[in-house]
């Protein structure tokens, strides 16, 4: 039930994300930016409103008369600060909502993410609760809507003695103290959520909390527009004689009020008790199945710190040499972290399918899916090409090359290939091209893996692919698991351009001076193609 | 596409969802109770006497309390639940016993119910028993009210002065 759940999500977002990808490019996909776009949208209200409190007043008597004084007079800046401070706040319930469930859909909540999952779950009620406070603080008709109907759903809880709704329904019983309570709490709770935030990333190695530039700069001009387009504005001045019974509803913050009229406020309490029950529970229904962590081997660990540089979850650090090899460092895997990616795989210097080792060895490994295993897949594949030409496929287990049937290597990420392994196919002639198959370029399941994948290729990142790979002989091609006809648009596209290179000669990627390298066993190019 | 186009559709991309967002955070109007209506919302929070009055420990009783915790009256906290009922134009639209609060049953009972009704003429008629009687009431108020549309009319029942209040 909930995997067809999420197969209809993620077959939604395939449809909003790939027109996204091709209108601003992979990377200022707003679409693949939501967490660091929802943090962009807090720091824009966290701003404006230092702003606005300047001309707030904080007593109930005066509070409307200065949010009016900001809006009515002073609106080309305060009042375009007031907007700026709603409608970022309604876009970070937005970023909220479309970043949870599109987790949910490309399955980023399971295993040893259930973490960032859970951390997530406060800060709905944090988000709800700023907001909410902040719609009282105006105190308009709306304000008097929100503190009814709030105070109405908190009295329906046996917590307090006397109902705090009863200070809403007559005139004279709310005094500034309790007004001023409101502010507190609108300047308190944000600072929680801001810390949750944090605890919200802690485990994930390079968290995005800026969007791009260009995406930021749109996104604010584009808030701004808005903001002189339909100014935010107060619905009349509190009247506690009159029931608020006509308001502007916040849709996004107050979806669940109207319902109180409906339902009841029982049932209202069930349903978010139901539902965040639900969503926590979500991790474990059912528990990620995952192969086993990473290991580390000393004897091939020089300590070079890549692979805990590359880990896109925090799962290795580098911690004081316990063997007598003269290295200051070495790795360690976080087994509870440790997700069996691979990614820590391609980043080893040791990861060379060169190497004549008796066994094939390397620092860091896939105790269920060795280098060595990778290796044999490899050859026993493209020992099994037939057509010509020949192109072997390196695919991601969770891209659009996953469910081809010959020719293909399957990975747990494309960024656990270390770069080497194409120039062994290369050179080997074990194939005439290669293609590394992804997924969607702004969604990839391990979050870093493609980033890495492709400053390796480019020489950005170590390990490099040498100089020597004929660049023209390797595609990647970046597709999500529903965009397999488009991956075999690119694949036959990639085979053309193969067939017009002929077979891989001997001299092809055998530069003079391509010296031999020892260190990975690789000998000399011409060498290993001659013989 | 040009680049200065490219990014000018981008802009344009998301100032339509940003509007769009703006656009719901105060559209559609949500009305809570009909056209020409009103709401009458009876509510207070008042305490019944104790269910049971104080009580002299005999010296046996008090001999077996803990030397530190010897009193010599023993007075349940527990309160009586209070009766009230609501009449409007000559029927009864609410009647309930309102349990004492607080996990003792020390605390006030409380009452908090709002009643849509259509603006106009209206026989309002409130009845509460607070004392273990077991028939009739002891504080009763009616009136006759003219609803206004959209407005807000509270019963309420000020216990010092042990009279029920309607504003």
């Amino acid at each position: 039930m909930i995997g067809a759940i999420r197969i209809l999500l993620r077959h939604g977002f395939e449809l909003i994300e790939r027109p996204f990808d091709r209108l601003f490019g992979p990377a200022l996909n707003p679409v693949a930016q939501l967490g660091a776009l929802g943090f962009f949208f807090f720091w824009i209200v966290a701003v404006s409103g230092i702003y606005l409190f300047i001309f707030f007043d904080t007593g109930i008597e005066r509070a409307y008369e200065s949010v009016e004084y900001i809006t009515k007079d002073h609106w080309y800046h305060a009042g375009v600060m007031r907007s700026l401070h709603r409608y970022a706040s309604d876009l970070m319930v937005v970023m909220l909502v479309v970043h949870m469930l599109r987790e949910f859909s490309y399955d980023h909540y399971r295993g040893v993410r259930w973490f960032s999952w859970l951390t997530g779950l406060p800060i709905i009620w944090l988000l709800y609760t700023s907001g909410i406070t902040g719609y009282w603080l105006v105190w308009d008709r709306l304000a008097q809507y929100v503190a009814l109907v709030t105070s109405e759903l908190l009295d329906w809880l046996p917590i307090f003695g006397e109902p705090i709704a009863r200070n809403f329904i007559a005139t004279g019983t709310l005094t500034s103290r309790f007004f001023t309570l409101m502010v507190f709490m609108h300047v308190a709770v944000p600072l929680f959520l801001l810390f949750i935030m944090w605890v919200h990333i802690l485990r994930i190695s390079r968290p995005k909390v800026n969007p791009p530039r260009a995406l930021a700069l749109m996104s604010l001009m584009a808030l701004i527009a808005v903001s002189f387009w339909k100014p935010a504005v107060s619905q009349g001045h509190v009247d506690l004689a009159r029931a608020p019974v006509e308001v502007g509803l916040d849709w996004f913050y107050l979806p669940l009020y109207p319902l109180t009229d409906f339902w009841g406020r029982g049932a209202v309490w069930a349903l978010l008790a139901a539902f965040f029950l639900m969503v926590g529970l979500m991790p474990w229904l059912p528990p990620l199945r995952r192969a086993r962590p990473a290991e580390v081997d000393l004897v091939h660990c020089n300590g070079c710190t890549r692979c805990a540089e590359d880990c896109p979850y925090e799962a290795i650090r580098m911690v004081r040499r316990t063997d007598t090899l003269p290295f200051p460092t070495q790795a360690q895997v976080n087994p509870a972290l440790c997700v069996s990616c691979g990614i820590c795989v391609g980043s080893c210097p040791s990861s060379s399918p060169f190497r004549r080792t008796e066994e094939l060895r390397t620092g860091i490994d896939l105790p269920d899916y060795p280098l060595r295993e990778l290796r044999e897949r490899v050859v026993a594949a493209a020992e099994a090409l037939q057509d010509s030409p020949r192109i072997l496929v390196l695919a991601c287990e969770h891209g659009g090359a996953a469910g081809r049937l010959s020719g293909v290597v399957r990975l747990p990420c494309v960024a656990m290939a270390p770069p080497s392994l194409i120039d062994f196919i290369i050179s080997r002639r074990h194939a005439e091209g290669v293609v590394v198959a992804g997924c969607a370029e702004s969604a990839c399941y391990h979050r870093l893996g493609i980033n890495w994948a492709k400053q390796r290729f480019a020489g950005q990142r170590d390990p490099y692919l040498r100089a020597r790979v004929p660049r023209g002989r390797l595609a990647t091609i970046w597709t999500s698991a529903l965009e397999s006809r488009r991956f075999d648009q690119e694949f036959a596209a990639f085979r053309s351009r193969i067939a017009a290179l002929g077979p891989v000669k001997r001299d092809t990627h055998a530069p003079a001076g391509a010296a031999a390298n020892p260190a990975d066993g690789s000998a000399s190019i011409k060498e290993e193609i001659g013989s | 596409m040009s680049s200065i186009l490219r990014i000018g559709v981008q802009f344009l991309v998301i100032v339509a969802l940003f509007a769009a967002v703006a656009a719901f955070s105060d559209h559609p109007i949500y009305r809570q109770i009909p056209q020409g209506s009103g709401i009458v919302m009876l509510t207070f929070v008042h305490g019944s006497d104790r269910r049971a009055e104080c009580r002299r420990l005999t010296p046996e009783e008090i001999a077996k309390l803990p030397p530190n915790m010897r009193k010599v009256e023993d007075c349940p906290r527990r309160r009586r639940p209070i009766d009230v009922e609501l009449d409007v134009d000559g029927r009864t639209i609410f009647r309930a016993s309102l349990s004492p609060t607080g996990i003792a049953g020390d605390g006030p009972s409380r009452v908090y119910e709002r009643f849509v009704l259509p603006s106009g003429r209206h026989d309002l008629a409130v009845r509460m028993r607070d004392t273990p009687r077991a028939e009739g009431f002891d504080h009763e108020r009616s009136g006759v009210l003219e609803l206004a549309p959209d407005q807000l009319f509270v019963i309420d029942y000020r216990s010092a002065n042990g009279e029920f209040v309607f504003r």
